[in-house]
C-alpha cells in the first residue's frame, strides 16, 4: 500500500479509514423471508454508501481491479460515490461491466474484488458488491441512460443466447457500433439470470431494466430461436449476412448422479426444479399455470453444495418445506456456494449435512421418492480440483425420510450447436474450444465463451469472457484478420 | 408472435391450426415437435408438427383438447396468435428404404406418424398403416395417411367404422398371415406404445415409438422429459423423441407423466368454473395476445 498519487476526494485519513466498520446490508428477517420471494437484501442507502466507500483505502496497485474477470476501475468509482456523484460512479462502471445490477448481487465478491481487498488482511474488506450494486440501483432510479451513440460500422454480430457472456458482448459491440442481435432459445430473456437464480436473489425486474438499458443502446433480440434447430450457425453467417456470431449457450444438460431410483416422481434436477419456479413461475400456480409438486409439510433436500444448490432448497423452504436440508459429500469448507448465500441459508433455518452422499433413492411402492439411502463419507487425499477428496466410509448407510430431492451436482455441454455447427472444435467433454484470449473457435468468424466453454462457473466469469470475445470480434470485424 | 393463418376441426376436441413460422417451417423434418405457449401466464407444451410448407412459410399443428391449455389452444381461430412457437425440436425420423413398413397410430397419434409415414414412402417404403381410434367420429388424418399408404386399415374400438378392435388386433392379423415387416413405427397412448412392442419383441421386429413425456425448455437444458431407455435415462426432447421401443421403459412413463395428475386437474375445474362464471373474460383471455415486448 502506497500513498495515493492524485489527491484523495476522502476526508478521512488512512489510519481512521480502517475505524470505520464495514457498513452492514439491511436485509429481509429470516422468519419474514421464509415465506415470501421478495429480495433478501434490501440495499444501502446513500448515507450508508458513503460511509463504506470511505473505508477504500486507495491502493496505488489495487489488487480490486486485478481480480475482476471484467476490470472495474473500483477505486475510481469508489471515489465518486465518496464525491457524492452516484451517477458518474454508474458510468465509470459501465466501461467495464454492462450488468452491475446484476453483478452487484450475484457475483462470488470473496473470490474477485473483495478477496485481495487489503483491508480484508486487517479487518473486513470493502463492501465493493454492494457498492456496485447501489450505483446501479441508483443509477436506474434516476432514470438516467448516459451512453453516446456511435457512428455505425455496417457490421453484423450475432449472438447466441442471452445470458450473462451474450448480453455483455452485445453491450460491447453495439458501443463499438455494430449492429447486434441476440437470439436466445427460451420465450423470455437472461438465460440463467432468469431461469436459474430465484427473485430473492435477483430480482425479474432488475434484469428488465438492464435489457432495457441494452435496446435502448440499440441491442435487437429475438426470442424462441434455438439456434442449431430453428436456424443454424452456417444460415446466420451465409443467408442472413452476420458477419461474426458469438455462442454463448450456457451450461447444457444437468448431470444426474446415476443412481437408482432417479427416475422416482419428486426427484428433480436442479435446473428443471429452478425453471419450474422461476421462468414459468410455478410458485404462482394455479395463477400461472405451470404445476408444481405442493412441498408444504414436506422434507425435501438438495444434493450439491454450490449456489444453485443453496438457490434450490432456499426456494424450496419459501414453497413450505417443513425440513429443507442440504446434502454435500464434502464438507462446509469445500462447498463452492458464495459465502453470503449460505449465510443466508443458515438463517433461513436450512439444515446442512456435510459428508453425506446418497446412493439410492428409494419410493414408496407407488412411484413416488418416500426416502434417500445415504452413505457418511470422510475427506481423503486433494483431488484434481484440490479439494481434500471425499470417501465413503464403509458400512455408515443410513436412511433419510424425503419427498422431493433435487439434484443440482452441475451440468455438462449440452450439444445441439456443436453437432449442427460443421467444424466447431470441441473437447472431450463436448465444450467448445476457444482461445483463451480473443475467445476465436475453429470456425473463422464464430467466437464463443461463458459456461459453454468452460463448463459451469459463475456470472462474472462468463461476463469476463464475454468482455474478452467482444475484443476479439471488434479486431476480427476492423481488421479482417482472422 | 406466431399467427394463425387457419383453424380447423378434424374430431371433436382436435383441431388443426396452419402458423406462420418461417424459421420453423424452413427447418421442420418429419418426426420433430414444437414447444408453444399461448399466454404470458401460461406453461409451455410440446405438440407434434402434422405438416411444414417451407415455401409458404407455414406449420400445421394437431392439438387435441385434454387439459386447460389445449382447451384454450382450441378456443382460438384464424387471426389469432399464440405467443410463443419455438422448435423444429427433438432428433428427425430416419427416413431411408428400409422395405416394408407397418406404422401403427392411435387417436391424436395419428398426426405425428402422418410426415413420418410420407417421408418414408416417398423413400419408396411399401407403407401398410393401421390407424384406430375410439370410434368413427375421432378417425383424423384418413385422406392423408390414405394417400401415402400402399395399405390403409382403420379399427375403432366400438366398431362405428371399418374394423371393429384396437390396432394391435390388426397387426397380429398381419405378423399371423406371415407379412414381412421391416420397420414398424408405432405413435399413441403408452398403453397402444406398450402393447405394440410388447407383440414386436418376440417376433424380432425392429419398433420405433415417438414419446410424448413432460417437457419444458426442450432443448435438453431441464431433464424433466427423462426416459428409462435400455436402463438408461434419455432426454426425450433432445435424445428422442423416437426410441426402440423394445428397450422402452412403459411403466416408469406412465408414472412420471402422472406426476402433477391432482394439480392438472385443479387446473381444468378452476377453468371450468371460470368458464361458466365469466364465460367473456375467460375467452378473451383465450385469445390473449399481448407478449412480453421484445
Amino acid at each position: 500500500m502506497t500513498a495515493p498519487a492524485k489527491p484523495s476526494l476522502n476526508p478521512l485519513p488512512l489510519r481512521e479509514r480502517m475505524k470505520v466498520p464495514r457498513q452492514i446490508m439491511p436485509e429481509q428477517s429470516p422468519e419474514l423471508r421464509c415465506v415470501n420471494f421478495t429480495e433478501v437484501n434490501l440495499g444501502y442507502n446513500p448515507e450508508l454508501a458513503r460511509q463504506e466507500a470511505l473505508r477504500c483505502l486507495e491502493c496505488a496497485r489495487p489488487a480490486c481491479t486485478k481480480d475482476c474477470p471484467v476490470g472495474v476501475k473500483v477505486h475510481e468509482f469508489v471515489q465518486l460515490i465518496v464525491a457524492g456523484d452516484f451517477l458518474a460512479a454508474a458510468a465509470k462502471i459501465r466501461e467495464d461491466n454492462v450488468l452491475p445490477a446484476i453483478t452487484g448481487r450475484v457475483c462470488p465478491q470473496e473470490d474477485h474484488c473483495e478477496g485481495g481487498c487489503v483491508m480484508g488482511k486487517k479487518v473486513k474488506p470493502l463492501g465493493i458488491g454492494y457498492l456496485e450494486r447501489f450505483v446501479a440501483d441508483y443509477e436506474q432510479r434516476s432514470g438516467f441512460r448516459g451512453l453516446p451513440k456511435v457512428p455505425p460500422t455496417g457490421k453484423k454480430v450475432a449472438i447466441v443466447g442471452s445470458g450473462p457472456s451474450g448480453l455483455t458482448v452485445a453491450g460491447d459491440l453495439v458501443q463499438r457500433g455494430h449492429k447486434v442481435r441476440v437470439f436466445e432459445a427460451l420465450h423470455e430473456l437472461g438465460g440463467v439470470l432468469v431461469y436459474g437464480i430465484p427473485e430473492f436473489r435477483l430480482p425479474k425486474q432488475i434484469i428488465r431494466e438492464q435489457l432495457d438499458c441494452m435496446r435502448e443502446m440499440g441491442v435487437e433480440f429475438e426470442t424462441d430461436v434455438v439456434v442449431g434447430r430453428t436456424v443454424t450457425i452456417d444460415e446466420l453467417m451465409e443467408e442472413e449476412g452476420y458477419d461474426a456470431v458469438f455462442v454463448g449457450t450456457g451450461a447444457g444438460l444437468p448431470v444426474f448422479m446415476n443412481i437408482p431410483g432417479e427416475h422416482w416422481n419428486g426427484v428433480y434436477s436442479a435446473n428443471e426444479f429452478l425453471t419450474r419456479i422461476n421462468l414459468m413461475k410455478a410458485y404462482k400456480f394455479p395463477t400461472y399455470d405451470e404445476p408444481m409438486l405442493d412441498l408444504h409439510g414436506k422434507d425435501v433436500a438438495v444434493i450439491g453444495g454450490g449456489n444453485t444448490a443453496l438457490d434450490a432448497i432456499r426456494s424450496a423452504r419459501r414453497l413450505g418445506a417443513r425440513k429443507a436440508s442440504v446434502l454435500y459429500r464434502r464438507s462446509e469448507a469445500e462447498m463452492p456456494a458464495r459465502a453470503e448465500e449460505a449465510k443466508h441459508a443458515r438463517e433461513e433455518g436450512i439444515e446442512f449435512r456435510m459428508l453425506t452422499s446418497p446412493v439410492e433413492f428409494l419410493s414408496d411402492g407407488k412411484g413416488w421418492l418416500s426416502r434417500v439411502a445415504c452413505v457418511s463419507m470422510e475427506l481423503g487425499e486433494p483431488d484434481a480440483s484440490g479439494r481434500r477428496r471425499p470417501v465413503a466410509i464403509a458400512g455408515s448407510e443410513f436412511e433419510i425420510p424425503l419427498s422431493v430431492a433435487v439434484i443440482a451436482i452441475g451440468t455438462s455441454a449440452n450439444p445441439i450447436v456443436q453437432s449442427t455447427t460443421p467444424g466447431l472444435g470441441t473437447d472431450k467433454r463436448g465444450y467448445i474450444q476457444a482461445d483463451p484470449e480473443s475467445q476465436r473457435t475453429s470456425r473463422r468468424g464464430v467466437f464463443a465463451g461463458g459456461d459453454i466453454v468452460t463448463g459451469s462457473a459463475t456470472v462474472i466469469l462468463a461476463m469476463g469472457a464475454g468482455r474478452r470475445a467482444a475484443k476479439g470480434i471488434h479486431q476480427y470485424l476492423t481488421t479482417g484478420v482472422w | 408472435m406466431f399467427q394463425i393463418l387457419h383453424a380447423e376441426l378434424l374430431a371433436p376436441g382436435i383441431k388443426r391450426f396452419l402458423i406462420q413460422a418461417p424459421r420453423i417451417a424452413r427447418r421442420h423434418k418429419p418426426g420433430q415437435f414444437v414447444i408453444v405457449r399461448i399466454y404470458e401466464e401460461g406453461e409451455r407444451i410440446p405438440l407434434t408438427i402434422e405438416s411444414s410448407d417451407a415455401q409458404r412459410g407455414t406449420i400445421s399443428i394437431v392439438v387435441q383438447s385434454a387439459g386447460k391449455t389445449t382447451h384454450l389452444l382450441n378456443s382460438l381461430k384464424a387471426g389469432d396468435h399464440i405467443l410463443d412457437v419455438v422448435g423444429p425440436l427433438g432428433k428427425p425420423s430416419e427416413i431411408r428404404n428400409f422395405g416394408t413398413l407397418v406404422v401403427m397410430s392411435g387417436g391424436v397419434g395419428t398426426a405425428m406418424a402422418y410426415p413420418t409415414a410420407a417421408a418414408l414412402k416417398q423413400a419408396g417404403n411399401r407403407v401398410i398403416s393401421i390407424v384406430g381410434a375410439r370410434s368413427k367420429e375421432l378417425v383424423i388424418l384418413e385422406q392423408e395417411m390414405r394417400a401415402v399408404s400402399d395399405v390403409l386399415f382403420i379399427t375403432t374400438d366400438d366398431g362405428s367404422y371399418a374394423d371393429r378392435g384396437f390396432v394391435t388386433d390388426k397387426l397380429r392379423q398381419l405378423i399371423q398371415n406371415g407379412v414381412p415387416i421391416d420397420l414398424l413405427l408405432a405413435v399413441g397412448p403408452i398403453p397402444m406404445m406398450k402393447a405394440v412392442a410388447d407383440m414386436t419383441r418376440g417376433e424380432h421386429i425392429r419398433t420405433i415409438v415417438s414419446l410424448n413425456p413432460i417437457m419444458i425448455d426442450g432443448t435438453g437444458m431441464c431433464g424433466g422429459c427423462r426416459v428409462l431407455v435400455g436402463g438408461k435415462s434419455a432426454f426425450a426432447c433432445v435424445d428422442g423423441p423416437e426410441f426402440d421401443a423394445h428397450l422402452v421403459n412403459f411403466e416408469v412413463l406412465m408414472q412420471r407423466n402422472a406426476t402433477y395428475r391432482h394439480q392438472e386437474l385443479e387446473s381444468m375445474d378452476e377453468f371450468r368454473r371460470a368458464m361458466e362464471t365469466q364465460p367473456e373474460t375467460t375467452k378473451k383471455d383465450a385469445s390473449a395476445v399481448e407478449g412480453t415486448p421484445v
